[in-house]
């Protein structure tokens, strides 16, 4: 027992610092996709010519506390019929998958929890894959067709998603040569250039690859409503269904800090490496200190005195943060954080401008039918990756040759990219001539609907 | 110390999770338990600083090779399965290959232990930043040293996937 004791004081002793991190991920992280969904609100709101949520709180800034308390306090159901044991342990996996893989990713060159890791980004990815049992454990748990046909739709998809999305991953890594997250966004400074002007087609593979992954319109299959009711989540309630809410959400920001990380220059600011543009460095304070100011001259707009006041903490908020951006900048002293500050700003909104992204998308383009989404997948995107993996291996020996670095690889690259782009479009349409006979139709939709 | 906490750990949750799968009666919880079995393994790895065996164990085993199992399991009828014998009676043969293995890796114990030097190699462990960083390590010994097998291997395979493609065609 003393030993045992020893041995937990020596974990404690090594591994503090991460351990504080991660339990100030877990803390943290339900209020950020909380207010995600408010923004998704009120952005679906803006785009269909609606206020969306406007009770709580000003603008409705409260609803993400107020729909927490809900489902915290809704009725705990399990279906009598469902397998106790997975149906409880279902969810967790699925947000346990989520939030471990966070732990693998830098936010800002100061702020990462597994540090150094050799093997960075396979862990993010391989470790937030494992999501999916959650998903297929619970449809399959939950002793209900509609379930079991949602968790298996969603198991296809995120097969066939996965090929392509590691494929677009290899494509880029090609450029670092290394697989640790750090040395990603230094090679990426080296280069001056981020990797998505080096390698487009392998970012354009991943972007639609990661909608597919996370479930979200127009990919949205597993949780289709016209058709599942809500998929592997029919029999999920109050806060089980909530801790999906969360897996769902925290794997968007999962995807999206693996796209900025490596195709979109992790923390580095915009043309990082160009001195003159040091201007630059002024636009993350005076954003925040324009937020605050709109924030004050709409103090008086607010109909009721409370929402006046959380307003005005709303500004000072945004004060706050603006100066701690600031400091950096124009105090000598504090120049030290810069990177530390600015990076994880950068980072951040990197990461906001992608998931704002996945809104945009999902209320623009409709929803696909299970077939379309399975020839996307294998007939598309699978041959786009693995051309595209070739090509820029060439491109980057051809590169090397000519001594072509930075901008300069642009000159091989970008042929390469095209000649990805017409062969995959060449391939599908020849699949698509040759579908268009009689025989070969509905080979592969046989789970759907 | 804190080194053998952890080892006892993930071993002894792989012995159960291994023992549990063989056990019991229901397909999903036995492919839950050789899910746990298989990141215990993982664990193990990793505490040997493998850290690329370790993240191939989970992407390739657990989230490639197991989806694919719980994949087919959710379309198979459990009901059946349950009404049926669990374990194929052949008692005899399973208990001498149990002890011809157990036998076997008795052996390795034991003449460890008798002669100095040419048993089980004791490994001495290496400060952490002395190592060769792993997945590099890897890569290198794949496509340099071992290029051929590594080739032959991945033909293998693919004449195996094209060969299920193929069976599986012929019914429609």
């Amino acid at each position: 027992m003393n030993a045992l004791f020893q041995a937990t004081i020596e974990f404690l002793k090594a591994f503090w610092a991460p351990l504080l991190c991660g339990v100030a991920i877990v803390a943290i992280l339900p209020l950020v996709v909380g207010y995600i969904v408010l923004v998704e609100r009120k952005l679906m709101a803006d785009m269909q010519a609606r206020l969306g949520p406007m009770r709580v709180g000003p603008h409705g800034l409260l609803q993400p506390i107020a729909d927490a308390v809900k489902l915290l306090i809704k009725e705990d159901i399990i279906p009598d019929d469902a397998d106790k044991l997975v149906f409880w342990l279902a969810p967790v996996l699925s947000v346990g998958a989520a939030l471990l893989s966070l732990a693998g990713l830098a936010i800002g060159p100061a702020f990462q929890i597994a540090q150094d890791i050799n093997i960075g980004i396979l862990f993010v990815v391989g470790v937030s894959a494992l999501g999916i049992f959650g998903i297929v454990l619970g449809g399959w748990a939950s002793n209900s067709h509609y379930s079991l046909m949602g968790a298996l739709r969603s198991s296809a998809q995120l097969v066939s998603y996965e090929t392509a999305a590691g494929m677009a991953l290899v494509s880029a890594l090609l450029f670092t040569g290394t697989l640790n997250i750090k040395s990603i966004v230094e090679a990426q400074s080296k280069e001056g250039i981020w990797f998505v002007l080096l390698a487009p087609v392998a970012f354009f593979c991943y972007l639609v690859a990661s909608i597919a992954e996370t479930n979200r319109a127009p990919f949205d299959l597993p949780e289709a409503e016209s058709e599942l009711v809500a998929g592997y989540m029919t029999e999920f309630s109050g806060f089980r269904w909530s801790l999906y809410f969360l897996a769902e959400y925290a794997n968007m920001i999962v995807v999206a800090s693996v796209a900025t990380t490596l195709f979109l220059g992790g923390w580095l600011r915009p043309f990082a490496s160009v001195s003159w543009l040091n201007v630059l460095d002024f636009l993350p304070p005076l954003l925040i200190l324009a937020i605050g100011a709109y924030c004050i001259v709409r103090v008086p707009k607010q109909p009721t005195r409370v929402q006046q006041m959380f307003m005005l903490a709303v500004a000072g908020l945004c004060f706050v943060l603006g100066l701690v951006l600031l400091a950096p900048v124009v105090v000598p002293v504090a120049k030290p954080f810069y990177s530390g500050i600015h990076g994880g700003f950068w980072f951040i909104f990197k990461v906001s401008l992608y998931i704002y992204f996945f809104m945009w998308l999902r209320f623009t383009i409709p929803r696909y039918r299970f077939d379309q989404l399975m020839r996307l997948g294998w007939h598309f995107l699978i041959p786009l990756s693995i051309i595209n993996v070739l090509l820029v291996g060439v491109a980057l020996i051809a590169g090397a040759y000519f001594h072509l670095q930075g901008w300069g690889l642009l000159l091989v690259t970008t042929p390469a990219a095209v000649i990805a782009l017409v062969v995959a479009l060449l391939i599908l349409a020849a699949e698509k001539s040759r579908g268009a006979r009689p025989d070969q139709t509905a080979a592969s939709d046989f789970y759907a609907g | 110390m804190l080194d053998k906490v952890l080892f006892y750990f993930f071993a002894g949750i792989a012995v159960a999770s291994a023992a549990l799968m063989v056990t019991r009666r229901n397909v999903v919880h036995s492919a839950i338990f050789l899910i746990t079995a298989l990141l215990a393994t993982a664990g193990i790895f990793l505490q040997l600083r493998a850290e690329f065996l370790f993240i191939v164990q989970i992407i390739l085993y657990v989230g490639g090779i197991m989806v694919l199992f719980v994949f087919v399991i959710m379309l198979v009828n459990l009901d059946v399965a349950l009404h049926q014998i669990q374990f194929a009676r052949q008692k005899w043969v399973a208990l001498l290959v149990a002890l011809a293995l157990a036998g076997q890796v008795g052996l390795v114990f034991w003449s460890s232990g008798k002669m100095p030097g040419q048993g089980l190699p004791v490994l001495t462990a290496t400060a952490a930043e002395r190592l060769p960083l792993n997945s590099e390590t890897v890569a290198h010994s794949l496509f340099e040293s071992y290029l051929l097998p590594f080739e032959i291997a991945s033909v293998l395979l693919l004449v195996a996937m094209i060969g299920a493609v193929v069976m599986a065609k012929k019914r429609t």
